[in-house]
């Protein structure tokens, strides 16, 4: 159902002002696959993403999707591609579930086109998706993290784009809701080959359910590959200065980090210094 | 999924049909409001009457009173009404914080500032003085968008800045208050206080255009508000031109309350109230310029009435405006403690 | 929640953290703050003379001292700084209260741009003014500082309590907005009151602009208990104001009984603000800017931050009314509107130096 795409970060270089947080990081988004970047506090997974989504433009290098930069494309054009859920989005005062869905149709519809039928259809359909149906009427307010989560989710798939980034989607949320959100983030991605973009802080959870891993560390890209491949004692020393024990979850294979102590006041081995690639396995 | 199509249209209609009966509500009791503005005064003319000298009809006694006097009151009462209460909403939505309106964060007294300086520093009067005011107005928008752009997040900034730079304004007016001579300062008064008194039916032509075409203009970019209401990211990733918008917004909202504050002065707090009262009656959902604008005049042509009849003193009606605006913060106080939600 | 987060950072941001009793201060922090004491009480010192030597004539600085001091008047000179006296003390001792107003202000509502004009403090108190003036015919000072105390307390009270509502507590934006808002509505009340009745209006058109220029020994009489209280109140609290810069909850784990404290903080702030805007009008913008330029030299102890905005506070308003008087020749400018033309800019710099999460 979902067309493939090309999506490419090339060499960029991003910052607030003039100061770069991300330095030249090269990258090929896996597309119909779950992707996700991890990495310590301030690294500059979140940048990473908003130059991706184009909320910020790299001082260098470029996002490009299909050979084409992403900021040179119409606005509108673009947000029927790719969509962005923001980290902290606000929802208008006293708004219904079902309006706030619908307002994912924005790029769908034109300064004298109405709404539509297929309109109608997107937003059923992101509602029964995230199953949230008997909520359409409630105000946003009133509801939970989790139902309100859930909600934000259903705006970005009414928005129906290839690919979907999401910033921390289950940040707030206790483990059994994290869990339910990638579940359906998963469905999502197997049903409609949805290409998902996402950051994580739980490495454990990244490694469940990211087909591919983007280990970021002082804003550069030091390993990418697979979960199972990648996630190694070293890695995570690295990324986290974190010694630990690497198992596989009997359950899925995938691995499992199991932090030991923490090394004490000693800066992340790549600070400053070059950042070795450690396992950059490409399987894809 | 029938079903839900099923429940979401439900939905839908339900919502479309609340709003189209606010607003049929509101346009009827805007047009009673006018009715009964051209009919009250010294002498009461009956309905008919109205009708005939609005016909064009000479009536004796009434062609005056009616034509000449009251009419141009109505029309200049609806028109601003409309102006205000449309800009008010629009930069409340857009800087989604009800207490964000044009009169609270400087605008307004940019214009008055301005129009007062004229007339009692450099003598002037008539149209100069409105044409100033709207520059100036525009002017001090521009000023405040320019302070407060840069870095990211620029609608916390925006309103905080209006707060400074409105301070500064309302201290230049006090100055020349106090500085002007005792026969100049009722006309500089009528700057600071919105009033209908003495409208004539040819001051009211700019503002007319101004409605005619901003207002119009402002309903086409509530559109893009829908997102840009979500936050600057979530805007952006649904492809909207958030800066474009904004400013394009800016200009709209400022235009219709200079023109307006140029015409009949600043009425206080309509551009304030009427926002919150339209949300208040269609539902949230959708923003609501439309319902607001249609607010702000049925307030105008309420206050105005109450401001000519209900007391001993004849009020301008943007005194009373104004002392309506007092227990809405009361209002919106005890609503914010139930609610809990943020402002 | 990210919204209470973000309170949260904006009270660390205007007082950055700071162990509650405060560690001791190393040479260099010491030395400026002594340096700072020292140039302030200069400055308070030239102020001073040259506000009783400026003006519509020019007196000699030895003119100044023998008027001072000597027991007779002997020349016209020294009669016009006779004259000037009362207002230069006023000038000093508004100063003193609106700053250390401001400071206190600042440290209740964890809020950089607390400031009794920003928070409508001075409309609310010119609206019980002129209530007193068309209803009860109040014509005394005495009468009318009570009106204004009053006045302003209740406006005080009325919009922090709409700004701390609702999800985040009191932000600066809310506050800014929640004082904006009352200003416009007691401004329409006191139109309302005015407008009918002109005699009322005339007297209140030079109240409404602050003004050190008509003061007498009378009116300060009657306000310097209020100051003395509000002054002794305000320093008492401000070792308990640095406990209080951490968050209630670490306030209250430190021991500090916060109601009370908030309380006695902000009618000392109220009471000096109240009783300096009965005489003089209100003077906007010194309670907000001086505590913002101390902190820089004093860090951020309250107790000396409070002291110190005492000292700068009077400096700031007695030079502004001196170039009042300057600027304007031959009339003069009053000093209130020479502290808004001061302040606003400050204000706007204040404003672009914070974040917006922390707005």
């Amino acid at each position: 159902m979902s067309v493939m795409h090309r999506y490419v970060v090339e060499g960029a270089v991003v910052g607030y002002g003039r100061v770069p947080v991300v330095h030249g990081v090269e990258l090929e988004v896996p597309t119909g696959q779950v992707s996700v970047i991890i990495g310590a506090n301030a690294c500059g997974k979140s940048t990473l993403l908003k130059a991706m989504a184009r909320l910020l433009c790299p001082s260098q290098g470029a996002v490009t999707l299909d050979g084409q930069r992403i900021d040179k494309l119409p606005t509108r054009a673009l947000a029927r591609t790719l969509g962005l859920l923001p980290q902290s989005p606000i929802a208008p005062e006293g708004i219904a579930v079902a309006d706030l869905v619908g307002r994912g149709r924005f790029p769908h519809q034109g300064y004298l086109r109405g709404w539509s039928s297929e309109d109608e259809e997107a937003v059923a359909e992101a509602l029964e998706m995230m199953n949230i149906v008997d909520l359409s009427d409630r105000s946003v307010d009133e509801l939970s993290g989790g139902q309100r989560q859930r909600v934000w989710i259903a705006m970005a798939l009414a928005q129906r784009t290839d690919i979907l980034l999401l910033d921390e989607p289950t940040t707030y949320l206790d483990i059994a809701h994290q869990v339910e959100i990638l579940d359906l983030l998963s469905e999502l991605n197997r049903t409609r080959q949805t290409t998902i973009v996402m950051v994580l802080h739980d490495i454990n959870i990244a490694a469940r359910y990211a087909d591919r891993i983007f280990a970021m560390c002082n804003g550069r890209l030091i390993a990418q590959g697979p979960p199972a491949e990648i996630i190694t004692e070293e890695l995570m020393r690295e990324v986290f200065s974190l010694d630990s024990v690497v198992i596989s979850d009997p359950q899925s294979a995938s691995p499992v980090v199991l932090p030991k102590t923490r090394v004490k006041h000693q800066p992340t081995d790549c600070d400053a210094r070059d950042c070795t690639v450690t396992s950059a396995v490409d399987a894809a | 999924m029938s079903d839900a199509l099923a429940i979401l249209r439900q939905g839908r209609r339900r919502r479309w049909r609340r709003r189209l009966l606010v607003t049929g509500i509101l346009v009827a009791l805007a047009l009673v409001l006018a009715a009964a503005l051209l009919m009250l005064g010294n002498t009461i003319y009956p309905a008919q009457d109205v009708f005939r000298v609005i016909m064009g009809e000479k009536v004796t006694g009434a062609s005056f009173a009616v034509g000449t006097l009251r009419l141009p009151r109505m029309i200049a009462a609806v028109l601003a009404g409309l102006a205000f209460g449309a800009a008010g909403a629009a930069f409340q939505t857009m800087l989604r914080n009800p207490l964000a309106s044009p009169d609270i964060i400087g605008i307004n007294s940019g214009c008055s500032a301005a129009a007062v300086t004229c007339i009692l520093l450099f003598n002037m009067s008539g149209a100069a003085v409105s044409a100033i005011s709207v520059l100036a107005g525009l002017a001090v928008a521009a000023l405040i968008y320019l302070l407060a752009y840069g870095r990211e997040g620029a609608s916390g900034r925006l309103i905080l800045m209006g707060i400074g730079v409105g301070a500064l304004m309302d201290a230049v007016v006090s100055y020349m208050l106090l500085k002007g001579s005792e026969y100049d300062i009722p006309a500089a008064y009528r700057w600071l206080t919105g009033s209908l008194n003495a409208m004539r039916m040819d001051e009211m032509g700019s503002l007319a255009i101004a409605v005619a075409i901003l207002l119009p203009l402002a309903l086409v970019l509530a559109r893009s508000l829908e997102a840009v209401e979500l936050g600057d990211e979530t805007a952006h990733a649904l492809g909207a031109r958030v800066e474009r918008t904004r400013i394009l917004l800016i200009l709209c909202a400022v235009g219709l309350v200079a023109f307006a504050t140029a015409t009949t002065g600043p009425i206080a707090f309509v551009a304030f109230l009427s926002g919150p009262i339209a949300s208040r009656l269609v539902g949230t959902g959708k923003p609501h310029i439309l319902q607001a604008a249609l607010v702000g005049a049925a307030l105008v042509l309420a206050a105005d009435l109450l401001g000519q009849f209900a007391f001993d003193t004849r009020f301008p009606v943007g005194v009373i405006t104004g002392i309506l605006g007092a227990p809405y913060l009361l209002v919106l106080l005890i609503r914010l403690n139930r609610k809990g939600s943020s402002l | 929640m990210p919204t209470a987060d973000a309170a949260v950072n904006a009270a660390s941001a205007a007082l950055p953290a700071k162990p509650a009793s405060p560690a001791p201060a190393s040479f260099s922090a010491r030395g400026r703050r002594r340096l700072a004491v020292g140039l302030g009480l200069l400055a308070l010192l030239l102020a001073a003379a040259a506000s009783l030597a400026v003006g519509a004539r020019e007196v000699p600085l030895a003119d100044v001292v023998r008027a001072l001091f000597g027991s007779e008047p002997y020349s016209f000179s020294e009669l016009a700084v006779r004259e000037r006296m009362p207002r230069t003390v006023l000038a000093l001792a508004a100063g003193v209260a609106l700053g250390v107003s401001g400071a206190l202000m600042q440290a209740v509502t964890r809020n950089p741009l607390a400031d009794p004009g920003i928070l409508g403090v001075n409309t609310g108190a010119a609206l019980f003014v002129v209530a007193g003036l068309a209803f009860f015919g109040i014509s005394s000072l005495g009468q009318y500082v009570w009106l204004a105390l009053l006045g302003a307390f209740l406006t005080a009270v009325f919009v922090y309590a709409v700004s701390a509502l609702g999800r985040g507590g009191s932000t600066p934006i809310k506050l800014a907005l929640a004082g904006a808002a009352a200003t416009a509505a007691f401004s329409s009340l006191i139109s309302a009151l005015l407008l009918p009745r002109i005699d009322v209006m005339n007297t209140f058109r030079f109240w409404m602009v602050g003004g050190v220029g008509g003061a007498e020994w009378e009116s300060l009489l009657v306000i310097a208990p209020l100051l003395a209280m509000g002054l002794a109140l305000g320093l008492a609290v401000t070792p308990a104001l640095n406990a209080l810069a951490l968050g209630d909850e670490v306030a209250k784990g430190l021991g500090v009984r916060i109601g009370w404290l908030r309380l006695a903080a902000a009618a000392a702030g109220v009471m000096l603000c109240g009783a300096v805007t009965a005489v003089a009008g209100p003077i906007g913008f010194v309670g907000l800017m001086v505590p913002h330029a101390v902190r820089l030299l004093t860090g951020p102890d309250q107790r000396w931050i409070a002291m110190l905005s005492a000292l700068y506070g009077a400096v700031l308003l007695t030079t502004a009314d001196v170039i009042g008087r300057i600027v304007a020749r031959p009339g003069e400018l009053e000093v209130g509107i020479v502290t808004v033309i001061i302040g606003a800019p400050v204000f706007i710099a204040i404003v672009r130096r914070y974040r917006v999460r922390e707005l």
